[in-house]
């Protein structure tokens, strides 16, 4: 098992130093002159321009300029936003547990509907409940997220008034953060109408981000439930005289699920770059709201840092997910 | 001499039967036929958009801002489906739109398959150093979300139709080259290929005439997932002002001022977003079927 980790770690690092030359030539080829975007609109004169240059590196060799902006990153140095003049990484760390919140509480929604709808549709083969259920996982499958965003707040919100349009929680509200997840923060605060009003700021972005992977998975339960009831050891459990119930629950369910687990993993990159436009939205403080604003006041090192954290983030759960089926699926590791 | 004379009529007889075969397993799904029919009405409303709008895609009329669709009280029969906020009627604009969706889809697909079907075929047919060059490349890009990879190209690029769709092919590429690159790996060791390779055949003949075509199943199947995918990405791209710029009547370009309406205004936000749907979901269909109708281990069961 180790050694299978250790294998795939192995495969990460030419990605990874992929990744950094990606992260790293963005930058250099971005129309405009870095040392003028920070400068602002007072712009410098040629001398000052001279020396931000040397103290930036600009005038070293671009190899050079590569490895230095490399042992930064390794030591943890993202580099300081040039629209807020923070440190990247802190901002891209207050801003991730959004985003993480958002992204767990809309795949929570997707595989609690959509696991049971696919085992439901392979049960039920041909019936009308799996007509249904499959014509609705493709129109999922086929939505604009961007318009079914506002399609659910021009409904819910704007008719029916029931759920607010932007933000994370009500104006009214000042919590500490303590974990930066909203519905746990507002919990151990014990204050229940601040849970609550956090909670229906979250429903409505989470359901639209939720939504491709809802279908994803469904479909993908469903196919993997058809092909583990045509095997023998169904047909054998059937045959000892078992309930159909324990029969789709215990036999074929467990193994029906090893497919769909890889499923799930693979719908994480899809979630981040689904959240860019639920987040935009719903001017949902995350990750992905933030990334927009920094392309459009381009602010370089925030675009640069961004994408390299979040392209590692994505590789992270990507190996987790790997690792996790070698887990489940013994098979896989011999290989 | 008559022998080779009559060899070309069981060869194309042998290709009717096949297209017959592949028909009956493709019109066997009622969804597929369906969304068949909804992609050739849109080809054709796309083709002859000048002809059936009712009106220039931009003309504005000044007397009509907002105006709601017919069936609306106070609409009106002049604009079926109402008019925008500067008073352009939106059944035009999305006729119009549909030129724009299918020649993106068409453009991505053309490019990204292109691409992608020559990097994978030369890094299943050489392997070695080849393959772990370009399947590495490809890690890296499929390494960031698509969507956001996209947006920043276009911003590096500059906003405009023309980089979104080159973004959105080189995002969609990656796919493509991984699944030639594992068919022809697993059919380049199979006889007809030692077979071809023993008659003399150089490199490309064995990589384009011998082996490709032997891959195109799988192909086809993604090349339509492909075209939807462009059409999302592309009208994502412009409903956040990446992609084509007003007023061009892109049905996501259309979409990004459309927040503001949602109370005064429902129809100008419902009608683009409905038309993309119904197109995506069509060519989704045709993809269900065309897997279904082309692989071989479905096809048994």
């Amino acid at each position: 098992m180790l050694n299978y980790i250790l294998r795939k770690l192995a495969l990460i690092v030419p990605t990874l130093i992929g990744i950094s030359i990606c992260a790293f030539a963005f930058v250099r080829v971005l129309p405009g002159d870095p040392i003028l975007a920070m400068a602002g609109q007072h712009g410098v004169s040629p001398e000052r321009y001279e020396i931000l240059r040397e103290q930036f590196g600009y005038n070293l060799p671009i190899w050079q300029q590569y490895f230095n902006y490399v042992g930064n990153l390794l030591q943890g140095n993202f580099g300081t936003s040039l629209a807020t003049k923070r440190p990247v990484l802190n901002e891209f760390m207050t801003l991730f547990p959004a985003t993480v919140e958002l992204a767990m509480v809309a795949m929570i929604f997707a595989i609690g509907v959509g696991v049971p709808a696919g085992v439901l549709a392979a049960v039920k083969r041909g019936s009308w409940i799996d007509q249904i259920a499959m014509s609705v996982a493709l129109t999922g499958y086929s939505m604009p997220i961007f318009w079914w965003g506002l399609l659910l707040m021009m409904f819910f919100s704007a008719y029916l008034g029931w759920t607010p349009v932007s933000g994370r929680i009500a104006l009214s509200f000042f919590l500490k953060p303590i974990t930066g997840f909203m519905l746990i923060d507002t919990l151990l605060h014990g204050n229940w109408p601040a849970f609550v009003s956090a909670l229906r700021h979250l429903i409505l972005p989470a359901v639209v981000l939720g939504t491709i992977p809802l279908a994803v998975i469904a479909r993908q339960t469903r196919s993997a439930m058809l092909e583990v009831l045509g095997e023998d050891y169904v047909r054998t459990a059937k045959a000892k005289g078992l309930s159909s119930r324990r029969v789709v629950s215990v036999h074929a369910l467990r193994n029906a699920l090893i497919p769909v687990v890889t499923t799930i993993g693979l719908q994480v990159g899809l979630l981040l770059g689904g959240a860019i436009l639920t987040e935009t939205i719903f001017s949902w403080p995350g990750i992905g709201k933030w990334m927009i604003d920094s392309i459009f006041k381009r602010d370089y090192v925030a675009v640069q840092s961004g994408l390299f954290l979040i392209a590692c983030i994505v590789m992270a759960v990507n190996l987790i997910v790997d690792v996790l089926y070698a887990v489940i699926n013994p098979r896989i590791r011999v290989q | 001499m008559t022998e080779i004379t009559n060899s070309p009529a069981p060869v194309s007889a042998l290709k009717t039967s096949g297209l017959a075969e592949f028909w009956y397993y493709f019109s066997a799904n009622r969804g597929a036929v369906i969304g068949l029919g909804v992609i050739i009405a849109l080809v054709l409303i796309a083709v002859f958009a000048p002809w059936i709008a009712p009106y220039p895609p931009d003309q504005q009329f000044r007397a009509s801002f907002k105006a709601p669709p017919f069936w609306y009280e106070g609409g009106s029969t002049a604009f079926l489906l109402g008019t925008d906020e500067v008073g352009r009627d939106i059944l035009s604009r999305l006729i119009h739109g549909a030129r724009y969706s299918l020649s993106i889809g068409a453009i991505v697909v053309a490019i990204a398959s292109s691409v992608g079907i020559v990097l994978g075929v030369l890094a299943g047919y050489f392997g070695g150093w080849v393959d772990n060059v370009i399947m590495r490349v490809m890690d890296v890009i499929l390494a960031f979300p698509s969507l956001l990879l996209a947006l920043v190209l276009v911003a590096i690029l500059g906003p405009g139709l023309l980089n979104a769709m080159l973004a959105i092919s080189l995002v969609l590429q990656p796919h493509f080259a991984r699944l030639v690159r594992a068919a022809v790996m697993a059919e380049k060791n199979r006889e007809y290929v030692t077979s071809a390779k023993m008659a003399g055949a150089g490199h490309l003949r064995l990589m384009l005439k011998t082996i490709l075509p032997n891959c195109l199943g799988p192909l086809i199947v993604q090349a339509t997932l492909s075209f939807s995918n462009a059409i999302l990405d592309a009208a994502a791209l412009g409903f956040l002002g990446m992609g084509a710029q007003p007023p061009t009547p892109e049905w996501g370009t259309m979409l990004a001022s459309a927040r503001e309406f949602i109370t005064s205004a429902p129809w100008i936000v419902t009608f683009p977003g409905l038309a993309i749907l119904i197109t995506v979901l069509a060519i989704n269909l045709v993809g269900d079927g065309l897997r279904d109708a082309l692989d071989p281990k479905l096809k048994r069961s």
